[in-house]
């Protein structure tokens, strides 16, 4: 059984290098995603490099595709191919772009435009219905992505097919790149508004594994309906001089900051290992 | 005169192959009327997916359940598949590379009277500037039904645009279809008329009225607008006095735009381009308005006349 805690902190350490080394990145939404990720790939998620193309494998789409990094270190550190290739991230001629791309082992289709991955998501648990197949079908979204209105429309239909396959995360860390959600375009209680199109609501601490884990399980015995989990999270997760900070949306790290990062990183780390 | 349009075609074709093949999936946006899939849908309703107004949906759920092994066929007018659901298209099918074949209907000015919001004049060049993305334009019954049987062999994405109402048949059942290979209607060496969709009938029209003034006119079918058939283009280029192309299209990144491009770099000659104009087009039923802009027989066989 992984230590998913642990786990969530050695990929933040991953991200960070991987964001450091490249130059760029969208880092602040890497680091709010990753329990989620974690806690999908390491325990609940029926999803490895030997059944990849097994047509009963669990199908994740990263509709906020611009944490594209935080993704590509979990499918590394899962052996979906070697963690080596990311020393190219982002450079010339790479297939590892800054959004996921289906070019690469792992992921199942390419984003990065917003509003597109729960409709797709939805097409996949139809697909999984209409063939009685077993799969379940995860998808995470952005707060700031809730704003396109291409994801009401998978809204509505998730409900209107009773796609109790499906379960849609909301990382809801309230930044997006010009500031606070709720400045740039009122959310409220985006709970009401996923019941309101008849899902399931569960909504949860976001960077709190054990919380996560929880919420999956019960998504998972929810019948009749999909799920969302809105996932209450930290832009910048576990970074002190990043968290909750909306310039952290897109930026690289000093070598100092990258120091700094590591060091509280690790802390946290050993602290989960115990 | 045959009174079957393109899109009952399309779905006597699905409707026949889904019998045995339950990876068919046929998704419509509130248009199976308008599509002529209600047959689908009663038929196999357990292949259909109703997802409401909502085209943007639409072409995105296609490339979910294309990514799962569906062969998806998403239905939907013309003028909103084609430019509302774009970026769709462009993300979810062509750079996803799904198999995913979209159904523009009523495409062209066939909805008459109802305006430009309900035209797709643009749709060509919408999608035909996608990486990945291929474009056909059937002119009859018979040509439609032989391309969904080729595009169900193949897993790749595809575009067809067909209009509303019903067609002359240009071909007959017996006649020999290859996929991406433009279909010569007549041969002739005075004049080439390349055409695609509705406008084959009425080019083929004019070949017979410009026979009458001694002029042979090549007619080539071009229904695989991209990939386009580029040796029949270079061909009738150097065959021929001059090329006219035509179609239910603006001028912009259609299959004029297309042939004079493969000319002018590879064999220069002269190519006139009937198209629709660069405005709003005037009201009327569709004949009327092809009459209106010279894309019928007389109009085509004028130019021919002109450009020789």
């Amino acid at each position: 059984m992984v230590n998913l805690k642990e786990k969530s902190w050695q990929i933040r350490e991953d991200i960070v290098t991987l964001i450091h080394h490249a130059g760029s990145g969208h880092i602040g939404g890497d680091m709010s995603v990753t329990d989620i990720l974690v806690t999908l790939y390491y325990k609940h998620m029926n999803c490895t490099p030997e059944n990849q193309n097994d047509p009963n494998r669990d199908r994740f789409i990263l509709s906020k595709g611009h944490s594209a990094e935080a993704l590509y270190c979990v499918l590394a550190d899962k052996g979906f191919f070697p963690k080596s290739d990311l020393d190219n991230y982002s450079g010339y001629k790479s297939k590892y772009i800054g959004h996921p791309s289906h070019k690469v082992n792992g992921i199942e289709m390419s984003s990065g435009s917003l509003g597109h991955g729960l409709p797709v998501s939805v097409g996949m648990a139809l697909a999984g219905k209409m063939n009685h197949a077993p799969y379940r079908v995860y998808t995470v979204l952005g707060d700031g992505e809730l704003a396109e209105g291409s994801v009401w429309e998978g809204v509505m239909a998730g409900a209107h097919y009773k796609l109790d396959n499906l379960t849609a995360f909301v990382d809801r860390n309230r930044l997006q790149i010009s500031g606070s959600t709720e400045d740039v375009m009122t959310q409220g209680s985006q709970e009401e508004r996923w019941a309101a199109f008849g899902w399931h609501v569960i909504s949860v601490p976001g960077n709190d594994t054990d919380a996560l884990d929880r919420a999956v399980e019960e998504a998972k015995s929810t019948k009749g309906k999909p799920t969302v989990i809105i996932a209450n999270t930290t832009k910048g997760c576990g970074v002190s001089f990043m968290e909750n900070k909306a310039v952290w949306h897109h930026k690289s790290l000093t070598d100092e900051e990258f120091k700094q990062a590591m060091s509280e990183l690790e802390q946290r780390r050993a602290e989960a290992h115990e | 005169m045959n009174k079957i349009p393109n899109r009952q075609a399309i779905c006597d074709v699905l409707v026949q192959k889904a019998a045995s093949d339950k990876d068919i999936v046929v998704l419509c946006s509130d248009s199976r009327g308008s599509g002529s899939m209600t047959n689908f849908a009663n038929t196999y309703p357990e292949q259909f997916v109703e997802v409401g107004i909502a085209e943007q949906n639409l072409v995105s759920i296609s490339a979910g359940l294309a990514r799962c092994g569906k062969k998806a066929f998403a239905v939907s007018p013309a003028c909103f598949l084609s430019t509302r659901s774009m970026e769709q298209i462009k993300v979810d099918v062509a750079y996803n590379n799904t198999n995913v074949t979209l159904i523009g209907i009523s495409g062209g000015v066939s909805y008459g009277a109802l305006g430009m919001t309900h035209h797709s004049t643009n749709d060509i060049a919408a999608m035909a500037s996608n990486p990945n993305m291929r474009v056909y334009l059937p002119s009859d019954r018979f040509q439609t039904e032989k391309l969904v049987q080729a595009l169900l062999k193949d897993e790749k994405p595809a575009y067809i645009r067909v209009g509303r109402n019903p067609v002359e048949d240009v071909y007959d059942e017996n006649f020999s279809f290859e996929l991406n290979r433009a279909s010569l209607i007549c041969e002739g060496n005075d004049v080439a008329i390349i055409a695609c969709g509705e406008m084959v009938a009425a080019a083929k029209n004019a070949a017979a009225l410009l026979k009458g003034k001694g002029v042979s006119a090549r007619v080539i079918d071009m229904y695989c607008v991209k990939p386009i058939d580029r040796a029949a283009v270079l061909k009738a280029a150097k065959e021929t006095k001059g090329i006219i192309t035509v179609e239910e299209h603006t001028v912009f990144g259609g299959l004029g735009s297309m042939v004079s491009q493969i000319t002018a770099a590879e064999c220069p000659a002269r190519v006139v381009n009937l198209t629709l104009p660069d405005e709003p087009v005037i009201t009327g039923k569709s004949q009327e308005v092809f009459d209106y802009y010279g894309l019928n027989a007389e109009g085509i066989a004028k130019a021919a006349m002109e450009l020789i």
